[in-house]
């Protein structure tokens, strides 16, 4: 095992960094112990599949708050949709779906998908390329990175990629797009970390040459660059092509890119690749004009697009299942941003900022995370949504609760400390809390009592060398409040906090402390 | 005289180059002058390279420094059963049409476009003006299909042309009031309630200062130039044409940081308000790292990738003085560049990667592709927009680089040109010249070929296989193969067989019968071989 890797796996549990204090690391990595917490090797288990909606969706027309319909019918009239063809939510009340997202709604009805209020980011971007770079790079507003979010997490799983690659332990690609071109978003320190895939029965034989070592000067060092990428799409060619002919029989699919492009996916996860990371694209969101039809705002672009996204989405699900893996995927719709308030006399909208994110798969907890976009009672051109989760919250809730991976790797990832939003199953990943139960003779870095909490609640927590945060969290991972900062004395602290105000319901108080990171459930009542 | 290097001259650690602006005097050889030509232009042809044979290295600068003829302009190639124009009939130039109402007309205009470019670059002199275009077109980056007005697409690339190796301040100033960069970078909407920041940024941060240790321009000078732009503007009622509103323009003074000397523009109203803009690329322009910023991007444009502090020294800051005495004119620069030392160092002959454009139009030059016999304009349409989806399967659709930045092989460190390729990218590259050699390259109705037997002709050598797999080798790759590699290119020739007479006698055979179909096979059958085998080879992906 690489180093690297032992060292995301000690640190994920965040009391094992206490064990090695007199233990090497290497000696550790072998011992019975480390072996039966199960952290002798990476998971590969889990995927995930990103889906692009190019061009910056309409989500005011997508997740519809319907709480404020008056408003909407007053600030959009050229692209509102009318009230009763909405679809209902179970158990939602003021929240409804386009009408043409009927597949994404029985999904929804299953329990199997989220819908993410207000994503978005600070200081909105209203240029295309410049925010499709952020959402990809997992920049801020005004920062230019030079590597993809993903690019940057699979660097933390697989470091010298792609000088040592194939290999015995990561033989698949690491990452496919299906398309042409690869993602920024896959950009890693030295090179793409994704394959290109277009058709996987197919891929081109190439002549073999001899593997000659170019001599050490400014051509020889492309002339070896050019060789080894030509030789990885040989071995990445031949292993996906030998996965996507191992299945035979999937469910049907709708005849359109995107369905199409599901379906390769599926049949490359069954096909047993152990690919983690998937993306496709959807184009066709920047609806300026022609976003509804005249005399029927249910019908046009934007309807024709939602109904694709669903109509795959939701072949996709039953594809999953039927191939029995439907317990290994999540999925994720992302674009740049959502829409104007106010609607153009052409029939669309122009750039806005935060928009409704989907997350789907067996292992999503379903339901509406966020509240609904708060409409000002007369919008202007000038007027957008607020964000209410930084779409890198989204991205850090994948990482943590999806794959597993640790506070360092969510650190090198996201460059930031971002809220974890509870849209997954805490069982995939093991809940910080069941560490606890570890026979471990520690007691936990934080503590609170009474449990469920009226008025005043005591934290109880121990500190490292290093400083501490801990914030109160809700249940759709917003921060509530800051509880307590910086650099404590003495090997206990305790700190109270006023709860009486709190709205009744599940929070979670969140410590950190270098690697450390633990949560507490706190219920208020 | 020494005709060709071998490869032992080349091999051996990588040095630190100390070659710098010094006037290169060494060896005049073939491989010199395809080292040239290849740097600027979009691949060489035979007829171009027997040509200069006897060309100095002055001469032959000289002449890639005439600006070529304007091309004749683009006309609706695009009517066809499914699409008609009802506006501009077939074979008529579209570009004076500022109608953009319907969308598919609209977008066959652009593609109309991006083929008429790509006829250029196929049909170009020996000139540096269209790889020059193509410099500009990567570095004020701009995407047609963004702004989706076509005919200011084409006025666009009518001022890259105009001031190709001019006057870099005056390209700067045409294009910052030039409809297609105010709209794309949202200039048009620059307007003192609400200053946008957006191009006042990219003139400083990509066009003109650029990131480098000395350019410590700030936030606020982003600001303030925002507000000198205020009030140019379009008129979009009148086909985007350019339209200054005095009564959207700032006329507060604007202070300036410490890198421009707390400079401060004063504000004005009406045209006093308009020719702030002077002020302001005065300003700029006399910080002297706007010269060492661009000649850093024409170095990586045109010599190597990378630039460390020795090249920046003996190459940077020579060239960028140059630039600087001659007032911002690029000509002198590109004189001094092509005729230094630095560009005929061994150690940068081959170090580039092809882009698409030199791997597909250079491919198409080098092994003498012609059109097809009987093609209709609608034909040659088509295959040029076969040939344009084809690169942008590669990663470079003309008129549209992924953003403002241009194309990541030009600033994306660390990867630079090895962004071309990719796992994708090199078998499709691959796809591509065995598909040319096996049967041709496909377009919607037809099949485009290349006649490697007539390309074989054009080299001397023909009948002897030794010598014509060296010519082959030099013509072709910009870096020498080992002579196991040449070995095993004889070996194709000869059929696995030692005597070299098998291909002399296979070749004298044909020549005389060229019509006998069986004495034609017996040479294809192996020239096919050996031309996929040298098109795959990873040195011809070098430049």
């Amino acid at each position: 095992m690489k180093r690297r890797q032992f060292v995301r796996h000690a640190t994920r549990t965040a009391i094992l960094p206490a064990l090695f204090n007199g233990t090497g690391m290497a000696a550790f990595a072998r011992s019975p112990l480390f072996q039966a917490l199960g952290y002798n090797q990476v998971d590969t288990d889990k995927v995930l599949v990103l889906i692009y909606l190019g061009g910056g969706n309409d989500g005011l027309n997508t997740v519809v708050p319907v709480d404020q319909y008056d408003i909407l019918q007053k600030a959009r009239p050229d692209v509102v949709l009318p009230e009763d063809v909405l679809l209902n939510l179970d158990g939602v009340d003021d929240v409804r779906f386009h009408p043409s997202l009927g597949g994404f709604r029985d999904l929804y009805d299953d329990g199997n998908r989220a819908v993410i209020q207000n994503v978005g980011y600070p200081d909105q971007n209203f240029s295309h390329f410049r925010s499709t770079d952020i959402w990809m790079t997992g920049a801020d507003s005004e920062e230019v990175l030079a590597t993809g979010w993903l690019g940057r997490y699979l660097d933390t799983e697989y470091p010298n990629y792609p000088q040592d690659y194939p290999n015995s332990n990561a033989p698949d690609p690491l990452a496919i797009e299906i398309g042409y071109n690869l993602s920024v978003a896959f950009q890693g320190p030295v090179t793409g970390m994704g394959m290109v895939v277009g058709d996987p029965d197919w891929f081109y034989q190439l002549v073999e040459e001899a593997d000659d070592v170019a001599p050490d000067t400014k051509a020889g060092d492309k002339l070896n660059y050019i060789r080894l990428v030509a030789r990885q799409s040989q071995v990445y060619g031949e292993v996906i092509k030998n996965a996507a002919s191992k299945v035979t029989q999937q469910q049907p699919y709708p005849d359109t890119g995107l369905g199409q492009q599901l379906k390769i996916i599926a049949r490359l996860i069954a096909g047993g690749l152990k690919t983690r990371l998937y993306m496709v694209s959807i184009n066709g969101f920047d609806t300026h004009d022609s976003q509804v039809m005249a005399g029927d705002h249910t019908m046009g672009e934007h309807a024709d697009l939602l109904q694709t996204l669903g109509d795959a989405v939701n072949a996709f699900t039953r594809d999953l299942k039927s191939l029995d893996i439907e317990d290994r995927v999540v999925g994720a719709t992302v674009s740049e941003f959502g829409r104007r308030i106010i609607s153009n006399a052409s029939l669309g909208t122009d750039h806005g900022a935060a928009a409704p994110m989907f997350v789907f798969g067996k292992s999503v907890l379903g339901g509406v995370y966020g509240s609904n976009p708060q409409l000002p009672a007369n919008p202007t051109v000038q007027d957008n949504l607020e964000m209410e989760f930084d779409f890198r919250s989204v991205y850090a809730s994948l990482l943590q609760s999806w794959f597993c991976a640790d506070t360092s790797v969510l650190q090198q990832t996201l460059n930031n400390d971002y809220n974890i939003i509870p849209f997954i199953d805490p069982a995939v990943c093991g809940t910080s809390t069941s560490i606890a139960q570890h026979n471990f003779d520690h007691e936990p870095w934080i503590q609170h009592y009474p449990n469920p909490v009226r008025d005043q609640v005591t934290i109880r927590f121990r500190w490292g060398d290093q400083a501490v945060q801990i914030q109160l969290v809700n249940a759709a991972g917003q921060m509530i409040a800051q509880i307590a900062q910086g650099k404590f004395g003495g090997d206990t602290q305790q700190t109270y906090w006023n709860a009486s105000h709190l709205v009744p319901g599940l929070y979670y108080l969140t410590y950190r402390s270098g690697q450390i990171r633990q949560t507490s459930t706190m219920v208020k009542l | 005289m020494l005709d060709s290097i071998t490869i032992n001259q080349r091999a051996g650690r990588r040095r630190q180059l100390n070659t710098g602006m010094g006037k290169y005097s060494g060896p005049w050889t073939d491989e010199h002058r395809l080292h040239l030509l290849r740097r600027c232009l979009f691949g060489v042809n035979q007829e171009h390279k027997n040509m200069l044979r006897e060309m100095s290295m002055d001469e032959m600068v000289d002449m890639l420094l005439i600006p070529a003829p304007d091309p004749s302009v683009p006309v609706n190639d695009y009517n066809s059963d499914d699409l008609v124009d009802p506006e501009i009939p077939f074979g008529e130039p579209w570009v004076e049409s500022k109608n953009r109402d319907i969308a598919a007309i609209t977008s066959a205009r652009i593609i109309s476009l991006k083929s008429w470019m790509v006829k250029n670059f196929m049909d170009q002199s020996v000139s540096l003006h269209e790889k020059m275009i193509f410099f500009w077109h990567n570095h004020l980056a701009t995407q047609s299909w963004e702004v989706f007005w076509p005919h200011l697409t084409y006025n666009h690339i009518k001022i890259l042309r105009k001031h190709a190796f001019g006057n870099f301040k005056d390209l700067v100033r045409e294009i910052t009031l030039d409809p297609h960069m105010l709209i794309y970078l949202n200039g048009a909407l620059n307007r003192n309630s609400a200053p946008d920041e957006n191009y006042a940024r990219e003139l400083q941060e990509l066009f003109c200062v650029g990131k480098g240790d000395e350019a410590a321009f700030t936030e606020s000078d982003v600001q303030e130039a925002a507000r000198v732009l205020t009030g140019h503007s379009i008129d979009w009622e009148d086909g985007g044409s350019y339209l200054y509103r005095p009564y959207w323009h700032d006329e507060g003074d604007k202070q300036f940081s410490a890198f421009y000397g707390n400079r401060v523009i004063k504000g004005g109203s009406g045209d006093q308000g308009a020719a702030e803009l002077d002020e302001l690329l005065d300003m700029i322009f006399s910080n002297a790292e706007v010269s060492r910023f661009l000649v850093r991007k024409l170095y990586r444009f045109f010599v190597y990738s990378e630039i460390d502090d020795v090249t920046e020294s003996m190459v940077i800051e020579p060239l960028a003085q140059e630039f600087i005495d001659n007032d911002y004119e690029i000509e002198p620069v590109l004189r001094r560049l092509f005729t230094s030392e630095h560009f005929f160092d061994q150690a940068n002959m081959g170090a580039m990667i092809k882009t698409p454009l030199d791997f597909l139009v250079g491919f198409w030059k080098s092994t003498g592709v012609k059109m097809p016999e009987g093609a209709t304009v609608s034909n040659e349409f088509e295959i040029r927009t076969s040939m344009l989806w084809t690169m942008s399967n590669q990663g470079l659709e003309v008129l549209d680089p992924p953003n403002v930045s241009g194309f990541p092989a030009y600033h994306q460190f660390p990867q630079y040109d090895k962004s071309w390729i990719t796992t994708n990218t090199i078998t499709n590259r691959a796809s591509v010249t065995d598909a040319f050699v096996y049967w041709g390259f496909w377009s919607e109705n037809l099949l485009t070929t290349v006649d490697l037997l007539d390309h074989i002709n054009s080299f001397a050598s023909a009948e002897d296989p030794i010598k014509l797999v060296d010519d082959l080798v030099l013509y072709h790759l910009a870096y020498p193969v080992s002579e196991d590699v040449k070995n095993r290119m004889l070996l194709i020739l000869l059929s696995g067989q030692i005597s070299p007479h098998y291909w002399t006698d296979a070749w004298i055979d044909y020549s005389k019968d060229p019509t006998n179909q069986m004495k034609r096979n017996t040479v294809e059958i192996r020239a096919k071989v050996l031309f996929q085998f040298l098109f795959q080879l990873a040195e011809f992906q070098l430049s």
